[in-house]
């Protein structure tokens, strides 16, 4: 504290004169003084332009013109009111709901062949399950509303003070001050800020994804305005456009008068007007930084914010499983059609009088009662019995499906919330299935579009390595090399083995060494540096700062050779860049400050100059302060006059600050893009040039974000000179003046002196490289989407592995010309160029192993994505093994995916962290939002959230794999029990004249797919697994059986709908003719329908139970209790029904007991039948086990058999070779530079034999024995 | 850090809910395969040679007779001399024993192309009534047979009593009459529990339309077997219904005389009507499919399991041979 007095006694006086000091506005000299929009004052008043806000005077907004919408906001679905009618018809909007809703009125008419109970309880219990899980959803979002309108917030009441209010009750008119860190409410006009000159810096991370830091900027007028009191007497008036959901414009004028003359603030006259711009305009849900308070006038309130209009409710998706199931569901109503209609035909014969009718006279059918079997009207009484048997077979739709499905879907969720292996320590939290309805679209995913801040990187730059005077500092290996020199090694002991046995100099391997030599050395290198750093990390773990050299740190640079170079280097760190050291808040008396920067590069460069020893610590208006080492190690403190700031653009692609330092030289110092700024090089400043470049393509590799530092020194005169036109060039006013500033500058930044290059990392998620790697190599293709820049995409796809050097990429752009020119044919043309030429390229190379990479710009994918050349570009797309979408708006995001949706078929899953990717998101068949950050946007948009990118491997690769064969399996699986219930309806009424009746009491109906049947479904749709989730990981080609829809495929659907039909032809047949006339018990009594129904039953329940134990291939107890506990369950259901008074079980009174029971009959019969069921589908089974097994059946026979087969070689073979070969992800590039090594070693042989070949020597050697025969 | 931790949303571990519950993960082997089969077809032919057995030590003898009960003038038009009150309906059957019969013989009739089981029939009766003696009015469901002409409820209502069964056997043997006790023929539970001992039949067979058999007034209908055999709807059209017992043995090549009494009409629907004579075993009455489709079932897994055991022996494929592995396989594809 004590040798820094100036700095700390500053931040100790007066906060805020210390940030006053620095006109911001000044420090931007391109962005200052922006005119306004022109806009016409007429158009206020008008349609579009009606809305007056009534500023500091919220009672105004009372009545009607001027009523505006409260600040409340609401997501919910339903209210109070609207719940039951609404969610009712939702549920009936289903067609299967609304046919059992049909049934339930039949039910109560008397055509009802059951009791009404078993055919309303069930459609009860569906509809009411499902309104529950609405209900409950809906009650979620309703607490999130509850919780976001009842944050507090300071508004003005009168007499210049402010109280704290909820959100929700604030209006429009209202002042209100929002503190550091605080969202803003709803949209606010900025009156003026903690700084001087009213700006403040706006965070909008959940409204476009952009982390860095937005200025924005009250006006003059309101400048005043800074303290609570003086809002007392505060008054305007704003006329603006109406509520729109654009972001970024604003079109508004605030008429205001002197404050002072508050006795005229009524005469229009004395009133000035002023134009407003979106600069002034807070929106609600960003977030305020760097400015301790602002002061704001509600402008836009609850619904009519700009971020609640651009909202779109999240449209609910169903799973592609579950859009087939609708049409297995069409096929089993087609089946309950025909049935019916077969049944209502039959009867109506048998009933016609012209037929037979008055024959049957024991059936009085003469006297029918309710016309459903009138002999007269066979028509009637045959749609009649239609009706009926529409009801009767109802057991063909699976109703319970629905059910289950809700039931295993919930359950499985839950086992994604806990798995422990997707748990974020760091951030406490877990994956989250936000809804349950996309479990099984996780096993079918085959394509995934990635955000990348925030998804992928941390969003947090480290600085890692430079180039100073052509050499390169920060010695870390990168891991591939790493990697690819390990693995190296053991084949050169292999390799070298190979010779020594083919009898073959050892020479070879000796030269592989020479190759490798370097590599491996800097891997011990590199290890020896882990080790160290290791112990390091405890001293000194710097944010932003990773960097290991012992050349530089430590003040050991000033032994180098030229010191000058290296402090020049040092400088343009410290000096050239936008940012302000403040006050390190969380170490008092920590003598480093911190910066805080437009970008978070620059707070990185600053960083790194001050461990480098040139820490800058002081900004006033027209100075830097830097304390310096000086060469002879001394700490010195220099003043830098800043002369000019010219500042970065993205067409500029370079920054420079003119400085004088305290001795009156002059200097620019300048950083930017390589090719930019070696181009303006001055022949003098080249000498690293060479060395420079290699380094630089090696950080780019590495995906590191590369600069190039240069300066120059300026002459007096020359300065004088420049200074005076730039100082025209600013003056001016207009559309010109950025092109203007441009050239003027362009005259400056001439002649420069290259130092060298910086690399930042963009810092990795943790595991992001190995994820996309595991996910490449399950054959998911992966596609980055971001709003960052070209170079900035590029660097991030080198560094998590989708990009490598040996790729070729297409880079569709636009050339400057037609960019300008703005004609959409020529630009179209020119696209339709570029995808055609690289089309043509990956046509002629396919066979090449080369892969492909296309980098789009944001502009060509707009073109790209017309509908008349959509189709090729996507083709081109599919062709490439990565894609890299770069400058894509929010809004582009979601049409991408909704177009990559709909044009390959593809199951898409899209990725990302803030609200610009709410869009993307929500089009994509699977949204999952990252929810390790801060803004809640994307997560609440997201169907899963996760801490991490990593997560997704396991949520796919196992839980997605999973559910989609438990959901698969389980469908399967109901499809056929209810086929096989149903159908043996159906066949007892072939028995019975098609009269309608019912072979089972109507309670083993009711219990049927209550207790029965289900719990087993619900164990295999929850605990199935075929294989164990590690042995998932390591063969990632199981998933692909998702991503084929094998498991689902129609050819199994039919298989299993045939299977149940055979299964309860069997059932029926055997039962029949086993239980004819003659007598089943030794008693010699006979079988009546109670009899056979119990019978038939029993055989069903058996057979539907013991075929589930066929298809689970995991049995833990649960497993187990339910299902032989399911055909106890029916035992000792028909025990105490049986056991009731015979009011109650009527023809079922004492059946166990007294009739089925002791007959060995029954037993006999159950046995057989059962077998005879299952064997179509065993020996199904066994052949296709034996003679087309399919991946997991094998893998489950290399892990579990009996025999141990599982030797390890084996094992990890086919674990590699499931993988599926891909070009990008971290393995693929080590592969590549393996084969880039090897191509190496050969050349480097070939080179040693041709130069043998070619010495004199050897020619002499081998043209003398062909003399000598000669 | 530790209020880090509370804070976090850390999941509890389980063995449920990592999905790590110990678990039986059977294969299927070829060793699984043909012990299956086998142990299968071990089991099911010797049952079913048990079961085919027993079928065959069943003595049975059935007798179509009701063309035969027909008189010559009325060959044409049985429905009239059925229905026409004044023909005398006797008519006198001779079976024969084929085998020593023990008893005791259960003694059937056999209707068929009779739906007892039709939903109009089913249904056209009241538990309760039978039930209770005081629900005699509860009669809703048995129109058209609920009330008399002068409104009075009938007991036993609805179709299934009243079209209940009539036609009456007496056997002989050399000129003795066998005994048949109509004692035992219902279901215990019947009698107790659904039909009342105090309850009495009332009005019955006296509409207009006469359907089949009447009842003795004096007689509860707890005791009326006849009644509660046919009251329990069989499931088939071909049904046999038991008519009594005999508790005498009938030894082989002997001659029986039936003398059936013909009232039932089955002639308007055409059904057919069959007396049978019969003796059980554990499996019940004669049933030869039950064995035969035991014996077939066991000689078709014998069968599974000599094929595999030979697809085994010639085309061994390892357990989990990595060469039928999807990625392995695809070259050849």
């Amino acid at each position: 504290m004590a040798t820094h007095p100036s700095a700390t006694t500053n931040v100790h006086t007066t906060k805020k004169k210390k940030k006053a000091k620095v006109k911001w506005s000044n420090l931007y000299t391109f962005s200052c003084l922006r005119p306004p929009p022109p806009l016409n004052q007429s158009d206020f008043g008008h349609p579009g332009f009606s809305r007056v806000v009534f500023c500091n005077n919220p009672g105004a907004h009372k009545t009607k013109p001027y009523k505006y919408p409260i600040n409340e906001v609401s997501t919910t679905k339903y209210n109070v009111i609207t719940f039951l009618p609404k969610s009712l018809f939702e549920q009936f909007r289903r067609v299967a709901n609304l046919y059992f809703l049909l049934v339930a009125v039949l039910s109560v008419t008397s055509l009802a062949p059951f009791t009404p109970l078993s055919l309303i309880a069930p459609l009860v219990f569906v509809v009411g399950i499902s309104m529950l899980k609405e209900g409950v959803e809906d009650w979620h979002r309703f607490l999130q509303d509850l919780e976001v309108n009842s944050r507090k917030v300071k508004v003005h009441i009168g007499n210049g003070s402010f109280v704290d209010r909820s959100w929700k009750v604030l209006r429009v008119g209202d002042v209100v001050k929002v503190n550091k860190n605080e969202y803003f409410p709803c949209d606010l006009l900025l009156l003026s800020s903690s700084y001087e000159d009213g700006v403040c810096y706006v965070e909008t991370m959940n409204l476009d994804g952009e982390t860095n830091l937005k200025i924005k900027r009250c006006l003059e007028c309101t400048l005043g305005f800074d303290e609570e009191v003086k809002f007392d007497k505060f008054e305007a008036k704003i006329r603006c456009e109406d509520p729109n959901s654009s972001l970024y414009t604003f079109v508004a004028n605030l008429e205001f008068g002197d404050k002072d003359k508050d006795v005229d603030v009524d005469d229009n006259k004395l009133v000035s007007s002023y134009p407003l711009s979106p600069s002034q305009l807070l929106l609600r849900d960003s977030k305020l930084q760097n400015t301790d308070y602002v002061y704001g006038v509600a402008v836009f309130t609850g619904v009519d914010t700009k971020v609640v209009r651009n909202s779109m409710k999240s449209p609910s998706k169903r799973s592609r499983v579950e859009k087939k199931m609708d049409h297995v569901i069409y096929v089993l109503f087609f089946m309950l059609l025909l049935i019916s209609l077969i049944t209502s035909i039959g009867s109506a014969r048998y009933t016609d009088k012209k037929q037979t009718a008055k024959e049957w006279w024991y059936l009085q059918l003469l006297e029918d009662t309710d016309g459903s079997f009138d002999p007269d009207k066979p028509l009637i009484s045959g749609f009649l019995q239609f009706l009926r048997a529409l009801i009767l077979y109802g057991y063909l739709i699976p109703i319970s499906l629905y059910v289950s499905i809700e039931v295993v879907k919930f359950l499985q969720a839950m086992l994604i919330n806990n798995d422990l292996h997707m748990f974020d320590e760091t951030s406490g939290k877990s994956v989250e299935a936000r809804t349950s309805n996309l479990n099984e679209e996780l096993g079918q995913v085959e394509m995934i579009l990635s955000d990348k801040t925030g998804t992928l990187t941390c969003n947090q730059m480290e600085f890692r390595k430079c180039s100073i005077e052509g050499i390169s500092y920060g010695g870390d290996v990168n891991k591939i090399v790493r990697a690819a020199s390990q693995r190296m090694n053991i084949d050169i002991e292999s390799y070298r083995f190979n010779l020594d046995t083919e009898d073959s100099t050892p020479r070879d391997s000796i030269e592989m060494h020479e190759i490798c030599h370097d590599e491996i050395n800097e891997v011990k290198n590199s290890v020896l540096d882990d080790a160290k750093s290791m112990r390091d990390v405890g001293s000194s773990s710097i944010k932003g700062f990773n960097f290991r050299d012992e050349r530089l740190m430590n003040k050991m640079w000033v032994h180098g050779s030229n010191v000058w170079d290296m402090m020049m280097f040092f400088r343009v760190m410290a000096l050239c860049h936008t940012g302000i050291p403040v006050e390190n808040g969380e170490e008092i008396g920590s003598h480093k400050p911190k910066y805080e920067a437009e970008s978070p590069e620059e707070v990185t460069f600053l960083i790194a100059a001050q461990e480098f020893g040139f820490q800058f610590y002081k900004r006033t208006q027209s100075s830097m302060f830097v304390k310096e080492i000086d060469s002879s190690t001394m700490e010195v403190e220099r003043e830098y006059k800043l002369l000019n700031l010219l500042e970065f653009s993205s067409s500029r692609k370079r920054m420079s600050v003119i400085v004088r330092d305290e001795v009156g030289q002059i200097f620019l110092f300048c950083k930017g893009a390589d090719n930019i700024i070696f181009d303006r090089l001055g022949d003098s400043g080249r000498t690293y040039q060479h060395a420079t470049t290699i380094h630089l393509a090696n950080y780019a590799e590495d995906g590191l974000r590369t600069m190039v530092f240069a300066y120059r020194k300026v002459k007096d005169l020359e300065y004088e000179e420049w200074s005076s036109t730039f100082a025209k060039a600013k003056a001016t006013i207009g559309p010109e003046r950025e092109e203007l500033l441009e050239n003027v500058s362009e005259i400056i930044e001439k002649d420069l002196v290259l130092l060298g290059a910086v690399a930042v990392d963009d810092k990795l998620q943790d595991g992001v490289a190995e994820c996309i790697d595991k996910l490449a190599q399950a054959g998911l293709k992966i596609w980055l989407l971001t709003g960052d820049k070209k170079e900035t995409a590029v660097n991030i796809g080198f560094a998590c592995s989708l990009l490598r050097h040996d790729m070729k990429q297409f880079h569709l752009s636009l050339s400057r010309e037609a960019e300008s020119k703005n004609q959409l044919k020529a630009m179209k043309d020119e696209i339709l160029d570029q995808i055609e030429a690289s089309y043509q390229v990956t046509i002629n190379e396919k066979t090449k192993d080369d892969p492909f990479a296309l980098v789009v710009d944001g502009k060509a994918l707009e073109i790209a994505l017309r509908n008349d050349i959509r189709d090729q570009f996507l083709q081109l797309a599919v062709n490439c093994s990565s894609v890299i979408c770069c400058r894509v708006s929010p809004k582009q995001k979601a049409l991408i995916t909704r177009l990559v949706k709909k044009f390959t078929g593809k199951m898409t899953l899209a990725i990302g962290d803030g609200a610009n990717d709410v869009g993307m998101i929500q089009a994509a068949d699977i949204g999952v939002g990252i929810s390790g950050m801060e803004g809640m946007q994307a997560v609440m948009a997201s169907d899963f959230s996760m801490p991490q990118f990593r997560f997704l491997e396991r949520l796919l690769i196992v839980h997605g794999h999973w559910c989609y064969k438990r959901i698969s399996k389980m469908i399967l699986y109901f499809v056929y029990k209810n086929i096989v219930f149903g159908l043996t309806l159906f066949y007892y009424e072939l028995y019975s004249k098609f009269s309608g009746d019912v072979l089972y009491d109507g309670w083993y109906m009711l219990m049927f797919n209550l207790f029965l049947t289900s719990l087993p479904v619900i164990s295999l749709g929850v605990l199935e697994q075929d294989v164990s989730s590690d042995i998932c990981l390591q063969f990632p080609a199981l998933y692909q059986q998702g991503q084929k829809g094998i498991l689902f495929s129609w050819k199994r659907i039919f298989g299993w709908m045939g299977n149940g039909i055979l299964t309860s032809v069997v059932i029926f047949i055997l039962n029949v003719n086993i239980l004819s006339s003659s007598a089943f018990r030794e008693g010699g009594e006979v079988i009546d329908i109670s009899h056979l129904g119990v019978i038939t039953y029993t055989v069903v329940i058996w057979t539907l139970n013991c075929q589930i134990a066929l298809i689970i291939t995991h049995f833990t107890w649960i497993q187990h209790i339910f299902i032989w506990g399911s055909i106890l369950c029916w035992y000792i259901f028909l025990l105490f029904y049986g056991a009731l008074p015979p009011v109650y079980s009527n023809r079922e009174y004492k059946l166990l007991v007294e009739a089925v029971g002791p007959a060995p009959m029954y037993w006999i019969v159950t046995l057989l039948v059962v077998v005879v069921s299952l064997l179509p589908y065993f020996i199904y089974m066994v052949i296709q086990r034996s003679f087309y097994p399919l991946d997991d059946h094998v893998i489950q026979e290399m892990k579990y058999g009996r025999k141990v087969v599982v030797d390890d070689e084996m094992w990890l073979k086919e674990e590699e070779s499931s993988r599926k070969p891909t070009h990008i992800g971290f393995s693929a590039r080590v592969d590549g530079k393996i084969l880039y090594l090897k191509d190496q070693l050969y050349k480097k042989r070939m080179f040693i034999i041709k130069s043998i070949s070619n010495s004199p020597i050897r020619r002499s050697i081998t043209i003398n024995p062909l003399e000598n025969r000669d | 850090m530790d209020q880090k931790n509370k804070k976090s949303k850390k999941p509890t571990y389980s063995k449920f809910s990592q999905q790590e519950l110990p678990a039986w993960k059977p294969i299927l082997t070829p060793g699984w395969v043909i012990t299956s089969f086998i142990t299968i077809g071990a089991l099911f032919i010797p049952a079913g040679l048990l079961a085919l057995a027993a079928s065959d030590s069943v003595v049975e003898i059935v007798d179509r007779y009701d063309e035969g009960c027909i008189p010559d003038a009325y060959s044409q038009k049985a429905e009239s001399y059925i229905q026409n009150p004044n023909e005398k309906k006797t008519c006198v059957r001779t079976l024969r024993v084929p085998k020593k019969m023990v008893a005791p013989i259960f003694v059937y009739y056999q209707l068929e192309n009779f739906y007892q089981n039709h939903r109009r029939f089913v249904k056209s009766k009241s538990d309760k009534q039978l039930r209770d003696a005081n629900a005699q009015d509860d009669t809703h469901s048995c129109f058209p047979e609920d009330h008399t002409a002068d409104n009075k409820p009938i007991v036993p209502c609805g179709l299934i009593a009243w079209s209940l069964f009539n036609d009456t056997y007496k056997l002989s043997a050399r000129g003795k009459a066998i005994d048949i006790d109509k004692k035992g023929i219902a279901w215990k539970s019947d009698k107790e529990a659904k039909f009342g001992s105090d309850v009495y039949p009332k009005n019955f067979q006296k509409g207009a339309l006469i359907g089949g058999g009447k009842l003795d007034e004096r007689i509860p209908l707890s005791e009326q077997e006849d009644l509660i055999v046919w009251m329990r709807t069989a499931a088939l059209p071909t049904f046999r219904k038991l008519y009594g017992k005999i508790n005498t043995d009938l030894d082989a090549h002997e001659t029986i005389t039936a003398e059936v009494e013909n009232n039932y009409n089955t002639y308007k629907f055409g059904g057919r009507k069959k007396l049978v004579l019969s003796t059980t075993t554990w499996i019940g009455g004669k049933n030869d499919f039950l064995g035969i489709a035991y014996i077939s079932v066991g000689g078709l897994c014998l069968f599974m399991a000599i094929n595999f055991i030979l697809l085994y022996v010639f085309r061994p494929r390892r357990l989990g041979d990595p060469s039928y592995l999807s990625w392995n396989r695809q070259p050849l594809v």
